[in-house]
């Protein structure tokens, strides 16, 4: 029996990839099992592994544990990539949470009908460069530092590169007015862990295809 | 000038509501400045109070603090809500995500259009008296303890006993099949703290009625 965390969740990103990227930055193996089948997601809820009858499900440490942010905490905690002391947990939520909004409207762009495509990736691009990346500009500009909480690296700066090659998958140009984003982003992938983890042939999912989308809408009866 | 934790928000319970719980259950005093117009909001963004241009926002410890979750995780380390260990914080958000889920349901109610409003109802009966209360049902009838984590309160006690209220609220037998909750509610409700804010005259708001949706709704879009 392996110690290693067990990832079960679809063949594809979701909200399952930001626990992916959090895992390989701390540089922790996983295991992965993936849903073709919903004869598979209903065993799992009637065998009671999933708390809230969702994944993603995580099984870490003698836990089944559901919910996103729940794991991400847990493993941010449990690999020191939650800073030192309250002030820098409470700098990296804000951080975190504020990404996470951004990255909601990404997760959900795949599954918008084709109608609404382009003016849902409008939005992306207005909150990206108006809301969300001037912010982490100006952390990176006021303190100099290459990380952006307590001069270490933390689980703010997985999710912002994280975010960052997500946005420019779908808008290539989106940094252009943002050099300490790019310097950041090249500095993060440089990083030995984050640079194996994007690699081809790393757990690093592609971004949503037709068959994924298919896949999750079956699944999830949706 | 004081040292209390200042609240940003409209007069209403909204995203700022489960902030106000934990701190009084805390025994933390809290002042609370009221969005009531568009330019009230427009003024706190160009003061650059708000990190992400959004509210909630609190004034806690010399930090403008946004983003609800961070907000009560923050509150809830300081104020040994959060567990004694990462394995009890573990338990401790997982049971809360969970229950932040049906919150939101109930939180959204007023604002359903006429039409989606009956099939909305029966979603958030539906979800709490068949994936939410259940699990909490039986955390409580495993353990035997008074408190959901750890045999001590926590944010997840607080968080649980107010979305109970706010689903009596929609439907008041909704606790109908579920004893131990039921006793649960009344056993946190009967702490000092949180008996203090059930009272009236305490911060705790009202629930959005349909015909205040939009004024709020002006403040924010």
């Amino acid at each position: 029996m392996s110690g290693k965390p067990r990832l079960t969740y679809f063949n594809g990103r979701g909200r399952m990839e930001s626990i992916r990227w959090l895992l390989a930055a701390a540089g922790v193996e996983f295991q992965e099992i993936f849903f073709e089948s919903r004869e598979q997601y209903e065993k799992l809820i009637k065998d009671g592994v999933l708390m809230f009858q969702q994944v993603p499900l995580v099984e870490i440490d003698g836990m089944k544990m559901v919910q996103t942010r729940a794991i991400l905490s847990y493993i941010a905690g449990k690999y020191n990539l939650y800073g030192k002391d309250l002030k820098e947990r409470a700098l990296i939520d804000m951080y975190v949470e504020g990404i996470t909004d951004l990255m909601q409207m990404i997760l959900m762009f795949p599954f918008s009908p084709p109608e609404a495509k382009e003016k849902t990736l409008d939005s992306i691009k207005e909150r990206a460069t108006n809301r969300y990346f001037p912010v982490f500009e100006k952390v990176l500009k006021q303190h100099g530092q290459d990380f952006l909480v307590g001069n270490k690296f933390s689980w703010a700066d997985v999710q912002l590169i994280e975010a960052i090659l997500a946005v420019e998958e779908n808008i290539p140009g989106v940094l252009s007015e943002f050099p300490l984003l790019q310097a950041f982003k090249i500095r993060m992938s440089n990083m030995p862990t984050i640079k194996k983890f994007l690699q081809p042939g790393s757990p690093r999912k592609p971004p949503a295809d037709a068959r994924y989308i298919e896949t999750v809408s079956r699944i999830l009866k949706q | 000038m004081s040292g209390k934790p200042k609240l940003h928000y409209f007069n209403g319970r909204g995203r700022m509501e489960s902030i106000r719980w934990l701190l009084a259950a805390a025994g933390v005093e809290f002042e609370e400045c009221f969005l009531e117009t568009k330019d009230d909001l427009t003024k706190l963004q160009k003061d650059g109070s708000l990190l992400f241009q959004q509210v909630p926002m609190v004034e806690i410890d010399g930090m403008k603090m946004v983003q609800s979750r961070a907000i009560a995780n923050y509150i809830s380390a300081k104020y040994n809500l959060y567990g004694k260990d990462l394995k009890e914080r573990a338990l401790i958000d997982m049971y809360v995500e969970g229950i932040t889920d049906l919150n939101e349901l109930i939180m959204y109610h007023p604002s359903q259009p006429a039409d989606k409003k009956e099939q909305h109802f029966a979603t958030i009966v539906d979800k709490a008296t068949n994936r939410y209360f259940p699990v909490y049902e039986k955390v409580l009838k495993d353990h035997g303890q008074d408190f959901l984590v750890g045999s001590r309160l926590s944010k997840a006690d607080v968080q649980l006993l107010e979305t109970i209220l706010m689903a009596e609220e929609c439907k008041p037998d909704i606790l109908a099949k579920f004893p131990l909750l039921q006793s649960f509610k009344a056993r946190i409700s009967n702490i000092p703290t949180i008996k203090k804010f059930l009272q009236p005259g305490s911060q705790r708001k009202p629930p959005l009625l349909e015909k205040d949706v939009p004024k709020v709704m002006k403040i924010f879009y």
